[in-house]
């Protein structure tokens, strides 16, 4: 009974090989360079329109001090989507943070001791206000698009009535003089950007905490089985969240001299896209810090062309709407190709494998 | 028996390929109507494959299929069923957040004017189930909250309800208790009678036996033997042909096991879960396995939820090694160096997305970690040894778990609690879906384990592995203990004749 028509190739049935050219592109690698690809694209269209307005250092550094503070928190908010969560709050929480860190009485005691006394207010705010989030979501079991939803509320009203709706300047020179400086020609927000980043690459792919919310977020119901103590790790994610925010709201207080209860409004939406653009699933289990940071620049860059070119702001909303919706049917189409190339026309089994797609039907072969 | 002898189905030359496999290289099948094909194959021999490619639900890369002479293309899973194709497939795959009578009828739900006719819907699928010796299953509960079984049973009333001329059964025995199977075979034997033909798959040769009319083996993705006569094949022979060699079907030797020591390691005491467990108490000793029998439902996979912390019992308590571990904490009995594997491996223990090794590793991250950071070549060694050990394929352990074979993903599930040395493991169903080669190479693992002083308890429907792998037998029937003996002590039918009287009727419970 063998098969009279159709001849097998005599390869081994269920042999793997070293993910070859063919599988990259559907790698986490492969999808990073398709975002790199996509900046280059950016760069191009930036200097075609605006020439070197657009390709001075300058303009580069300018850049990378506006995707600074998006950025540090995007890095928060990849972590809490892999953990499976999204945390709404983020911009309040910069706001509140950078107005209570910028209070008089704070103010005081920082001319008092020192100026460090006002980035600690700030983490402190950050992570309690996180605290509180991560509490209600994994012990209270509130949802968490509602929790944080609520959390961007109150953050918010708390942050005017400490503010009074007052703009507050910061005062301490030292502060501003230390966090505006450049070593190495590199402004500090940026160097903190990048520290925040490698510090969170670090964590998310080196470590165990990294690892085990990707498990919180992949199935948390086996992480749970596995031991993983999953409400605790939970929380971690959140104040994770609140700290960056805590950061966030340091950078911005250096970049406007001013604490203020408008600072960061509507850096949620920023964050969350960029996280998305960067290929982090919305469902939780996947995702990476480089395609985050990716896709921070990819946002920041857009705008910055835009601006460049005299677009007004609403145009520019409407802009950046767009390319989201884009960004993410480009990646279900990167998706789908994966799949698509199962056939084995496209790729011969010698030379297929990298990491194959859901267990999702095939398509037909052409 | 076989009331129509003509050919319904004639697969040929398949041939499916994933990216860096070749699933299916060339699988011939022809079905007769009426007739109980068997397909056998170990794990990961392109069974599943093969009808998924059956039900539309993957392309074939080459190859024909033929129905009623006439050759198709079942370019999608619609397709299939059009032609008279239903596939309760090996992972169930129904909605958890839908009715029970939503999910019998999804995609084809019945309507008028394009208003649907819930009223109609409940009440054909009502008929279903009691067709299926299943009347408790109520239309509108939720499909999430009911059992691995009870699911099982809604897959099946879905297909019957597509009045399909094939019928395509994945290891649908795998979920349920012998009082199920004997069920399904009757609900089986009225549908070839009518002239309906069923694949069947299993890796229980005795059901194969009972159920089957003609078997057709798989091997690596060919077919390697084709038209054997259910009944009368050798079991030698079967086996031979799925494995390529000769393997005794066999549980490992109980006599050379040293005499279990005086202090017991795990100590349950009255352990009372509402619903589920009435007062259980029982202990194990290093070195002892303690096999858990009874019927689906009866408390078997609660006890082991409740010892483990993953279920809070509402009294009672649990020590190991003479602590007492805090009840309902699953972290506080894994740092006791207490494992569960649980039932459901794909919701309750895979991370599908994730590579081999990092399922493997889930549970023992510590030990590859240092400060913090993970050692991920370590992980990659350790995941590498337990796959050798459990001849789990593929051997490379980064491809993702999505990708396996069913019996495949259980072994990754086992992986990881042999690779964390446990002092007191718990296997709830460890052989599901295990075909029977690998099947004794567990045994063998477990009684290695238990000899170098773990204490194993173990749940299974199958009272043969039960009786065959444990030192002491407890039989549970509506979450009370009716009998605790050495295993020595019983044979299959008095267990059963237990768990039947135990339960005069069989009630319904979730798994929630
Ligand atoms: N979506 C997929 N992507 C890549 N490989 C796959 C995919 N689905 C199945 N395979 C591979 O195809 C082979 C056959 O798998 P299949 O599920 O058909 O086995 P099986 O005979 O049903 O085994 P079991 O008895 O364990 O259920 C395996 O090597 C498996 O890893
Ligand atoms: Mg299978």
């Amino acid at each position: 009974m063998s098969t009279p028509t159709t001849q097998a190739p005599p390869t081994t049935s269920t042999a793997t090989r070293r993910p070859a050219a063919a599988g990259f592109l559907s790698g986490p690698a492969g999808r990073n360079a398709g975002l790199v690809i996509a900046l280059l694209i950016l760069c191009v269209v930036g200097i075609a329109t605006a020439g070197d307005r657009f390709a001075s250092t300058d303009n580069l550094l300018t850049i990378l001090r506006l995707a600074a503070v998006t950025g540090v928190v995007s890095v928060g908010m990849t972590f809490v989507i892999i953990g499976g969560g999204i945390d709404l709050s983020v911009g309040a929480l910069v706001a509140l943070s950078s107005v209570w860190a910028t209070t008089l009485a704070t103010q005081a005691l920082a001319a008092d001791v020192h100026w460090v006394v006002m980035v600690g207010t700030a983490l402190l705010v950050g992570a309690v206000a996180g605290l509180v989030n991560g509490v209600v979501i994994a012990y209270g079991k509130l949802v968490a698009f509602i929790a944080t939803l609520a959390m961007l509320a109150a953050a918010r009203g708390l942050a005017e009535i400490i503010a009074n709706r007052r703009t507050q300047i910061v005062q301490d020179q030292d502060f501003l003089r230390f966090f505006s400086g450049s070593p190495l020609g590199v402004p500090t927000l940026v160097w903190m950007f990048a520290v925040v980043a490698a510090l969170g690459w670090v964590l998310l792919n080196r470590t165990t905490f990294g690892r085990r919310t990707f498990a919180v977020g992949g199935n948390a119901e086996a992480a749970r089985l596995a031991g993983i103590r999953v409400q605790r790790h939970t929380v971690a994610l959140y104040v994770l969240s609140g700290v960056t925010c805590g950061i966030a709201a340091v950078m911005l207080m250096a970049r406007t001299t001013t604490g203020s209860s408008t600072h960061g409004t509507l850096l949620e939406l920023d964050a969350i896209a960029a996280v998305v653009i960067g290929g982090t699933l919305l469902v939780g289990g996947r995702g990476t810090i480089v395609g985050t940071v990716l896709g921070v620049l990819i946002f920041t860059s857009l705008s910055n062309v835009f601006t460049l070119n005299n677009l007004s702001s609403s145009a520019q909303a409407v802009a950046k709407g767009v390319i989201i919706v884009a960004a993410v049917l480009l990646q279900q189409r990167v998706a789908a190709g994966r799949r698509q190339r199962r056939s084995p026309r496209a790729v011969p089994p010698t030379a297929a494998e990298g990491a194959p797609a859901g267990a999702s039907p095939g398509v037909p072969a052409p | 028996m076989v009331r129509d002898n003509q050919v319904l189905l004639q697969m040929q030359g398949i041939v499916k390929t994933f990216p860096g496999v070749r699933a299916l290289g060339g699988v011939d099948l022809d079905v007769r109507a009426g007739e109980v094909h068997c397909l056998l194959g170990q794990n990961g021999a392109g069974k599943s494959t093969l009808i998924k490619v059956l039900a539309g639900a993957h392309q074939p890369d080459e190859g024909e299929i033929r129905w009623d002479g006439e050759a198709v293309r079942l370019t999608d899973p619609q397709a299939a069923m059009k032609l008279g194709i239903a596939t309760i497939y090996q992972e169930l795959d129904l909605v958890a957040g839908l009715s029970v009578a939503d999910n019998v009828f999804l995609g084809r739900e019945r309507s008028r004017f394009g208003l649907s006719r819930p009223a109609s819907a409940h009440r054909a699928t009502t008929a279903l189930l009691e067709r299926l010796g299943h009347p408790e299953i109520r239309p509108g509960t939720e499909v999430g909250a009911l059992s691995a079984a009870s699911q099982q049973m809604v897959s099946m009333a879905r297909a019957l309800s597509q009045d399909a001329r094939l019928i395509v059964m994945d290891e649908p025995s795998a979920v349920l208790d012998n009082e199920e199977v004997e069920r399904l075979f009757d609900v089986v034997r009225d549908l070839t009678a009518d002239g309906v033909a069923v694949v069947y798959i299993s890796h229980r040769l005795e059901e194969i036996r009972r159920i089957g009319d003609r078997i057709t083996v798989i091997k690596d993705g060919r077919t390697v033997a084709t038209g054997l006569p259910a009944r009368d094949t050798p079991t030698r022979d079967v086996i031979a042909l799925m494995t390529g060699r000769s393997i005794e079907y066999v549980f490992p030797g109980r006599e050379d096991r040293p005499a279990p020591a005086a202090e017991p390691l795990l100590e349950v005491e009255h352990i009372t879960v509402p619903g589920h467990v009435a007062d259980v108490s029982f202990t194990v000793a290093p070195g002892e396995i303690l096999g858990l029998a009874g019927l689906v439902g009866s408390g078997r996979s609660e006890v082991l939820e409740a010892v483990y912390g993953a279920r809070r019992p509402t009294s009672g308590q649990v020590r190991v090694g003479g602590e007492r571990l805090r009840p309902g904490d699953v972290a506080a009995a894994v740092a006791a160096g207490v494992g569960l594997a649980p039932e459901e491996r794909k919701s309750q223990a895979l991370l599908l997305g994730d590579p081999i090794y990092r399922n493997i590793t889930l549970s023992s991250l510590a030990r590859f970690a240092r400060g913090g950071f993970l050692s991920v070549r370590g992980e990659k060694a350790a995941a590498r040894a337990q796959t050798e050990a459990l001849d789990l394929r593929p051997v490379d352990v980064d491809r993702e778990v999505r990708t396996l074979s069913g019996g495949n993903q259980q072994k990754v599930v086992l992986a990881r609690w042999l690779l964390r040395d446990c002092r007191v493991l718990l296997l709830d169903e460890p052989t599901r879906g295990v075909d029977v080669g690998a099947r004794s190479e567990i045994y063998a693992l477990v009684r290695a384990l238990a000899d170098r002083g773990v204490a194993v308890v173990v749940v299974s429907s199958e009272i043969p592995e039960v009786l065959g792998l444990a030192d002491r037998v407890l039989v549970l029937a509506e979450g009370r203990v009716l009998a605790d003996e050495p295993a020595g002590a019983l044979d299959e039918h008095q267990v059963l004749d237990l768990v039947m009287q135990g339960t005069p009727t069989h009630s319904e419970d979730d798994a929630a």
